[in-house]
């Protein structure tokens, strides 16, 4: 799994709130049996008219946002469980989610991709919409040692919370798989102790 | 210590709990289906591993599926790989599949409880957020991403952080007209689409125990459109009789052993739930959708609240909803008229949604610019839907019986809505573009799609029952 420790970028704002993730990558997006490519098709019906021209008023295809940070709306990945999802975002060049509230099954999947979903508070995500709002190249620096993210131009800091083991297997690339594995011994114990 | 029935369940999987971790809990049956597996059979391969326990494992091939001459080679060619990738990857690594032209064919989530596999107590997952269907038997079921379903192959376990536990009671009984479907879409409607999240439901209270083992599935279905990754319903006597006798249930001692554990699996008394919610039956009227969530819900006969009654800060997104559904706040949605009918999904595609269709239908005809799809469940459901005569039924009205899938609840095989048309819809989710492209949607119950069917307009099931009754 990929690493994660800092980032500092400019950001990609979409303020909608319950983006749900036949959004994020429709289900006719889904028919692939490898993990890569589907970032193509990400926020597809979106992002694209039926004629597959770009819809110029999205944020992702306005080049004066550039970033590796996605900032979106409340309650951000509910529905589906598809994993796609985050591999749809991450392929798309995202490594941080930022958003007030996450669907639970999209962020263990985010977690179990080294895509990094932070919920910060309602007013620090208005705050980073106004300041995006202002100035496009916006810059938030994300810390996942110390838990912070900070609003570059504002000054704006705030903390976030994360699983501490999910913390360490970001930091240090590793998996759930490997650590079950480890301990295999006691699923056998488990099922002959019923 | 008393506990809830989540927590005796979950308590009796635990294979290690330590401190800062999640749970390793272990998972005795996985659910898959073509979609959401193959990259994690890729990975078992990277990682040079077998599925650990096959056995616990069952397979079915239903979102891409077609719905007309399933028999046939499949046409689209991605939807055709897939498939034809679970059968192979099912075949290498030693799991049955109930595949197309198999008699138990149909959606995971239907073939589950009707072969007898999902039981009280167990735990079980699927790569599918619907998973929480089966919680209508008692057991801990829930939805997981793909690499979670390799996380299962390899070790039948799951890291989990055990959920926190909310209680939703309905009481008294149910008015003219009002489902399980409908009860689910209030509950849903009151609480929002997010305002289950971190928990797993119990659903409890009168109107609940009273209700069928497939009404109970339809309820514990949507527990993940309002956020919640599991809902659960205490077995009872109802439960047991409809497990009794299926093709995978326990019988004889073993029956006997199983009956007297799924006796003990019920909330003690002064057990603890963390958010408790109480719902009064008789405030619940038929529902209907008219947003791009499933919390924007209303009683059919209620108008679309207006967007300055919203929170300011949704008003942005309320907005957009309603004009990508092209309709106006403050209006009734009853009379509008509609161009597709899907009568289908994990959610309400079991024999007795069938039956309930065909009952109301029978003798009246669909509107000339409504086409309507019913889509059975299973294999199992669509040969019982015409061994009782209910094909006939649907013909005469004009509606198509078609073959089991997941179909247009999220179009990934040919059943798509059309661009900007309106379909009154069984399944669970209305969000943009889910039954096809720019396809609008209103959830609903299998009556309240049926009556919309016949006037071709968003209607209120009970005016067309209480017709029945002066006839």
């Amino acid at each position: 799994m990929k690493k994660f420790e800092k980032l500092t970028s400019a950001i990609v704002p979409l303020n909608i709130e319950n983006i749900d993730t036949d959004q994020i990558i429709p289900a006719r997006f889904l028919k692939a049996t490898t993990r890569e490519g589907f970032g193509e098709n990400l926020f597809r019906d979106w992002r694209y008219n039926g004629d597959n021209t770009l819809k110029a008023d999205f944020v992702l295809n306005n080049p004066a946002f550039k970033g590796r940070i996605l900032v979106a709306g409340k309650n951000f990945g509910c529905g589906s469980s598809r994993e796609h999802a985050a591999w749809a975002i991450q392929d798309a060049g995202f490594d941080v989610v930022i958003s007030s509230f996450f669907a639970d099954i999209f962020k263990g999947n985010a977690l179990n991709n080294g895509l990094l979903p932070i919920q910060v508070s309602d007013e620090f995500l208005a705050e980073i919409f106004s300041t995006v709002g202002q100035d496009h190249t916006a810059q938030l620096d994300v810390d996942l040692e110390a838990q912070t993210v900070t609003n570059v131009v504002t000054g704006s800091k705030t903390d976030f919370e994360i699983n501490p083991y999910k913390k360490s297997c970001l930091i240090n690339g590793y998996d759930d798989i490997d650590f079950i594995l480890n301990q295999k011994q006691l699923v056998v114990e488990f099922e002959q102790n019923r | 210590m008393s506990k809830t029935l989540v927590e005796k369940i979950w308590d009796a999987h635990v294979v290690k709990s330590e401190v800062g971790f999640p749970d390793i809990l272990y998972i005795d049956t996985h659910l898959i289906h073509e979609v959401t597996s193959p990259q994690a059979f890729d990975g078992l391969r990277k990682r040079g591993l077998p599925v650990f326990r096959p056995q616990q494992t069952v397979a079915t091939a239903d979102h891409n599926v077609p719905t007309l001459n399933q028999l046939q080679p499949i046409k689209e060619e991605l939807s055709r790989y897939q498939v034809d990738m679970l059968t192979k990857n099912c075949a290498e690594f030693g799991i049955e599949l109930y595949g197309l032209g198999h008699p138990f064919q149909g959606i995971v989530h239907v073939i589950g409880p009707e072969l007898g596999i999902t039981l009280p107590g167990k735990t079980m997952v699927c790569g599918d957020s619907h998973t929480s269907t089966h919680g209508a038997f008692g057991a801990i079921a829930f939805g997981i991403g793909t690499s979670q379903v390799e996380q299962v192959f390899a070790t039948q376990c799951l890291l989990q952080q055990k959920p926190k536990t909310m209680k939703i009671e309905v009481n008294g009984e149910l008015g003219q007209g009002v489902t399980a479907k409908d009860i689910i879409l209030y509950i849903i409607a009151k609480i929002s689409a997010a305002g289950g999240t971190g928990y797993f439901i119990e659903y409890a209270g009168s109107t609940i125990e009273a209700l069928s083992m497939e009404a109970r599935m339809t309820i514990c279905n949507m527990s993940i459109e309002m956020g919640a990754r599991g809902g659960l319903i205490a077995p009872d006597q109802i439960t047991f009789d409809y497990i009794k006798g299926r093709e995978f249930a326990p019988a004889g001692e073993e029956w006997d052993k199983s009956l007297a554990y799924w006796k003990t699996l019920y909330s003690d008394a002064d057990a603890k739930f963390d958010s408790v919610l109480t719902f009064d039956a008789a405030d619940i009227s038929p529902m209907i959708t008219y947003g791009t969530n499933p919390g924007m819900g209303m009683g059919i006969a209620e108008h679309i609240p207006s967007t300055a009654s919203q929170v300011s800060s949704e008003q942005a997104s309320f907005q957009k909803a309603l004009d990508y559904m092209g309709i106006e706040q403050d209006t009734e949605l009853v009379g509008k008229p509609i161009d597709y009918v899907f009568i289908g999904s994990c959610t309400n595609s079991r024999m007795e949604d069938l039956r309930e269709v065909a009952e109301f239908v029978k003798g009246r005809q669909k509107a000339e610019n409504v086409t309507v799809w019913i889509v059975p469940g299973s294999k199992q459901i669509e040969q019982q839907a015409i061994a009782e005569g209910l094909d006939k039924i649907f013909e005469a009205a004009g509606f198509q019986l078609r073959e089991p899938g997941c179909s247009a609840c999220l179009g990934m095989n040919e059943d798509k809505i059309p661009a900007g048309k309106y379909c009154v819809s069984t399944s669970n989710r209305n969000f943009e573009g889910r039954q096809g492209p720019d396809s609008r949607t209103f959830l609903a119950s299998p009556l309240t799609a049926a009556a919309a069917a016949i006037t071709g307009r968003v209607t209120d099931v009970r005016t067309l029952l209480n017709e029945s009754e002066h006839a």
